[in-house]
């Protein structure tokens, strides 16, 4: 296959990022050229404050080096800068740079005297950023003024100030502040200068923008607010001082300007594309000219330009699984806004909007003046519209997933600033000591994933776990690291992987859903084929192979290779090799002639452990995996599914047979919803109880799914509980009155689990995700005309349902399934190769 | 001890895309024998806690071991935690029949 020519323009943050996306889903469809008119590789602009601090060494943050261009095959050309595309030839012409020249100068160097550069293209992506914004400003070019943009940038204003005693900033936004910040650490006096009324305007209210002002005055910095810098005036040859438009001085050595950014589009402009503030694209990342796509700060995308890294991102993979093929429907519908200040010693957080627009809105706020904490709530309808987090951020996570979600929110509002106790503030995580053990499953210390963070530059709870192993086992520490992560790294950067389903396949997973419908892909092997580029990845098969049946039940293409041990056998791998065997006791309820066969099998393959579960069950321990098919047909009980991420047991309590205070069937109950959705594959595994009051004896309220009779011949059905690692009360989703409702609304929320659950997510994690309220307006309300759908898709997996112990026990799935070691007689003269 | 060729009959014996345990002598070693071809043979038993690595899961360079999730390189031995490694045996198919060398 001819590889079609792609030429990138632009190597900053979002061309390389659109780069990698791409080879990622498929590494062999094009040539790629890129151009940046930065004489380096592609490095991480978030932490140029921190390159200034002197937290980071400027090769620190490089993100991709040169040689990794050659690895992919990538022709990079570093330096060069492009003036223009032909749309009629298709090429992309370039001059390179000299080291005088600014990369981001609105005029172009004259090509005289220069090798220009021409590459041909059938697709082009512009992703030439942005450039600073600089006020008009007497004076400003000369020496001693700076711009805060590039690596070379930051070199020449901590070279510059190593010889000042005074420096100003003009520009009292995001970066402006994280420069001051920077320039403190090089022995200056640091002034900001902000015209607006109070700091970060963009960002913050009044309020938070003058609580602001005093923490940064507590550093040293001085602040001044509303005041219009009209020229920069020189002695001898050096900056003086600056002077305002009211007149007034301010002596200094120096000056910064970070006033804002603007795209730049002079080569989109010139191409005659469809440029606004920024260059056009649609939902696809597509500008007017079907070959040519744009993406990062340079986009103007339904009216919004973005400046921020997660959007981009976002970008970035629309844009790849468009360009690619994997998905040519995909689409980017925009971004809300977070922003975070990364100056040491504030903890900021704005997202959203900052003022109610207007009475309807409901404005909550919380003072605390004393530790300078401020915080902020805008509820429009019900729905969080805004949010502004000041001195104490922990609700970040949790508010900016209810932001993005768009749920309704509870009507008690502290729950919104106070309901995630369990989350730790930075200072706790800051204090804790080294050797506190963080990850009780895998055994991991506070100081090990700090340096794993620190010196591996793990940014993400994933990365930290491949490093450490720290969160993969009951997952319940996660939040912990991330807190961990937010303290020790300098950048927060969104793991993409952290989305997606399984590492080895590039999609978050209603995208991957969407694709292995679109291809019908029926096995795992074939989701490793069409969209991972044929690279298979074992982490990754088990949660594909998961997926796969839950999404085709009959029609799935089962390879067992994909499957884990327990699921390949159908019993619990345990410590010495040997097997678990536990059959299914509907609703905990047996019978003496079901006791006595379940003992004669026992005694019969010398069974050494027979054990009460506390799921209302009887374990069979220390089976040999040869043993298996027999036992399960002696048994003639079919599997109690002990071993997977399946629905598994359904308890109950004594009920109304004999209790003297039973309200309901609890008893019949259970033994039909176990009847019902027996086996049925899941995210997570799925366990469930029904109690027949609410003395709860068969602790209904900690299960994933749990159903409570309660006076008047009615069912409570709460979901999301939990009694294991994480200990949590279920949320109550209705109450209704006949066994038949509780049924289809058990089986409904199912369904909605095994769709929109990440792999391994427990219902616990998974309800607190989408929210109680939301959950209720899709299940019960109907919100999103669904119900229909998942009841039938429910119906449909439970109809296909097949009993594993019975089938294989008659045939084995494939030859040698139940076998063990095989014991080779050496037989042959040894081939001595001395 | 010298080196041997043991032959452990036909391929078809280890399920395509999965591992299969054969004790030869002393050794239990663990024959891989993945979807994208070739064929590999390590030490059976997991250094960490005695896992049989037979049953993992594994791709075409990795195994992960059914017990802890510790992974191997089924080409060097080397393992994903510190210090951890295998024996690595080397394997080959010949007229459909598995051929692994022991000894040194």
């Amino acid at each position: 296959m001819n590889k079609k020519n792609l030429v990138v323009i632009g190597n900053g943050m979002a061309g390389a990022r659109v780069v990698e996306e791409i080879l990622k889903r498929t590494p062999e469809m094009f040539q790629i050229t890129m151009f940046g008119a930065e004489p380096y590789g592609n490095y991480n602009r978030i932490l140029l404050s921190n390159v200034l601090n002197g937290t980071d060494k400027a090769t620190d943050i490089f993100m991709n080096p040169l040689s990794w261009y050659e690895e992919k095959g990538i022709k990079l050309h570093a330096g060069v800068k492009v003036i223009k595309i032909d749309r009629e030839k298709k090429t992309v012409i370039g001059v390179p740079l000299t080291r005088n020249d600014c990369p981001y100068s609105s005029s172009n160097p004259s090509p005289a005297n220069r090798q220009t550069v021409v590459e041909p293209y059938d697709d082009v992506i512009i992703a030439t950023g942005s450039r600073p914004f600089v006020p008009p400003i007497e004076g400003f070019g000369g020496p001693g003024t700076f711009l805060f943009r590039t690596l070379d940038d930051c070199a020449r204003i901590a070279d510059y100030a190593a010889n000042c005693q005074k420096a100003v900033v003009i520009g009292g936004g995001l970066l402006g502040l994280e420069a001051a910040r920077g320039l403190l650490t090089h022995g200056v006096l640091v002034t900001v200068i902000e015209a607006a009324p109070h700091l970060m305007p963009v960002q913050l209210d009044d309020e938070g923008g003058r609580l602001l002002k005093s923490t940064m005055e507590a550093m040293g910095i001085t602040v001044y607010c509303q005041q219009i810098v009209k020229g920069i005036e020189k002695k001898n040859g050096k900056i003086s001082h600056l002077v305002f438009h009211d007149g007034t001085t301010l002596p200094t050595d120096m000056v910064v300007v970070s006033t804002g950014i603007r795209p730049i589009v002079e080569i989109a402009n010139e191409a005659g594309l469809a440029v606004g503030r920024g260059i056009m694209t649609n939902d696809q990342m597509r500008t007017n000219d079907e070959n040519i796509f744009a993406v990062g700060e340079c986009v103007e995308h339904r009216g919004q330009l973005y400046g921020l890294v997660e959007p981009i991102w976002e970008q970035a993979r629309t844009l790849a699984d468009v360009i690619t093929g994997m998905n040519p429907q995909a689409a980017y519908t925009g971004s809300k806004m977070a922003t975070k200040l990364k100056v040491m010693g504030v903890e900021l957080v704005s997202m959203g909007e900052k003022d109610p627009a207007g009475e309807k809105d409901e404005v909550v706020t919380y003072r605390e003046p004393n530790r300078g904490v401020y915080q902020k709530l805008i509820i429009r309808g019900d729905r969080l519209v805004g949010t502004i987090l000041l001195g104490q951020v922990q609700a970040y996570d949790h508010l900016l997933q209810v932001l993005k979600d768009g749920n309704s929110v509870s009507p008690d509002r502290t729950e919104l600033l106070f309901g995630q106790q369990e989350s730790k503030s930075l200072t706790d995580v800051l204090q804790m000591p080294d050797g506190l053990q963080i990850c009780n499953c895998n055994g991991v210390t506070k100081g090990e994933i700090r340096k794993a963070i620190r010196k591996e530059n793990c940014t993400s709870v994933l990365k930290v776990g491949l490093c450490t192993k720290a969160g993969q086992g009951c997952g319940s520490c996660k939040n912990v690291i991330f807190q961990l992560i937010r303290a020790y790294a300098d950048d927060l950067s969104s793991d993409p992987k952290e989305h997606y389903y399984v590492p080895g396949v590039p999609l978050e997973k209603s995208r991957l859903i969407a694709a292995i419908k679109a291809k019908n892909l029926k096995s795992v092997s074939t989701v490793f084929q069409e969209l991972a580029g044929g690279k298979e990845d074992a982490v990754s098969k088990v949660g594909l192979a998961s997926l796969l049946r839950s999404t085709w039940n009959e029609e799935y293409k089962d390879e067992r290779d994909a499957r884990f041990i327990n699921d390949r056998v159908h019993a619990n791998i345990q410590r010495d090799g040997t097997f678990s065997v536990v059959p299914r006791i509907y609703g905990g309820v047996t019978s003496a002639d079901e006791l006595i066969r379940i003992g004669t099998v026992a005694k019969k393959y010398n069974v050494p452990m027979v054990k009460i579960t506390g799921g209302q069950r009887i374990d069979l321990l220390g089976v040999k995996k040869e043993d298996l098919p027999h036992i399960w047909r002696d048994l003639g009980i079919p599997s109690g599914h002990a071993y997977t991420k399946a629905v598994r047991t359904v308890k109950s309590c004594v009920g109304t047979d004999f209790c003297r205070y039973g309200l309901g069937d609890s008893i019949r109950l259970a033994q039909e919803i176990e009847r019902a959705f027996q086996g049925i594959e899941s995210p997570h595994k799925i366990k469930m109880a029904a109690a027949g009051c609410p003395r709860n004896c068969s602790e209904a309220y900690v299960k994933d799914v749990g159903v409570v009779a309660i006076e008047g011949g009615k069912w409570e059905i709460y979901i999301g509980g939990a009694a294991g690692g994480t200990v949590r009360k279920g949320d109550l989703l209705a109450t209704v009155e006949t066994h038949e409702e509780v049924l289809k609304l058990v089986g409904r929320f199912i369904q909605y689990y095994r769709e929109h659950a990440k792999y391994m997510e427990r219902t616990y994690g998974f309800a607190e995700r989408i929210g109680i309220d939301r959950l209720k307006a899709i299940l019960i309300e109907d919100e999103m005309g669904i119900c229909k759908r998942l009841d039938q898709e429910i119906q449909k997996a439970a109809s296909t349902y097949v009993d594993p112990w019975k089938k294989e026990a008659e045939l084995p799935a494939y030859p040698h399934q139940f076998e063990g070691p095989e014991l080779v007689q050496v037989l042959q003269e040894a081939v001595n190769n001395g | 001890m010298d080196k041997k060729t043991i032959n452990l009959g036909f391929i078809e014996k280890i399920p395509l895309g999965q591992g299969f345990c054969f004790i030869v002598e002393k050794d239990e070693i663990a024959v891989f024998r993945p979807r994208s071809g070739g064929l590999y043979a390590i030490q059976n038993r997991c250094p960490h806690r005695r896992g049989p690595l037979a049953e993992g899961v594994c791709d075409a360079q990795t195994v992960i071991c059914p017990y802890h999730g510790h992974k191997f390189c089924l080409q060097t031995g080397k393992g994903s935690e510190a210090g951890e490694e295998v024996r690595v045996f080397p394997a080959r198919e010949e007229e459909g029949e598995i051929l692994v060398d022991i000894g040194t």
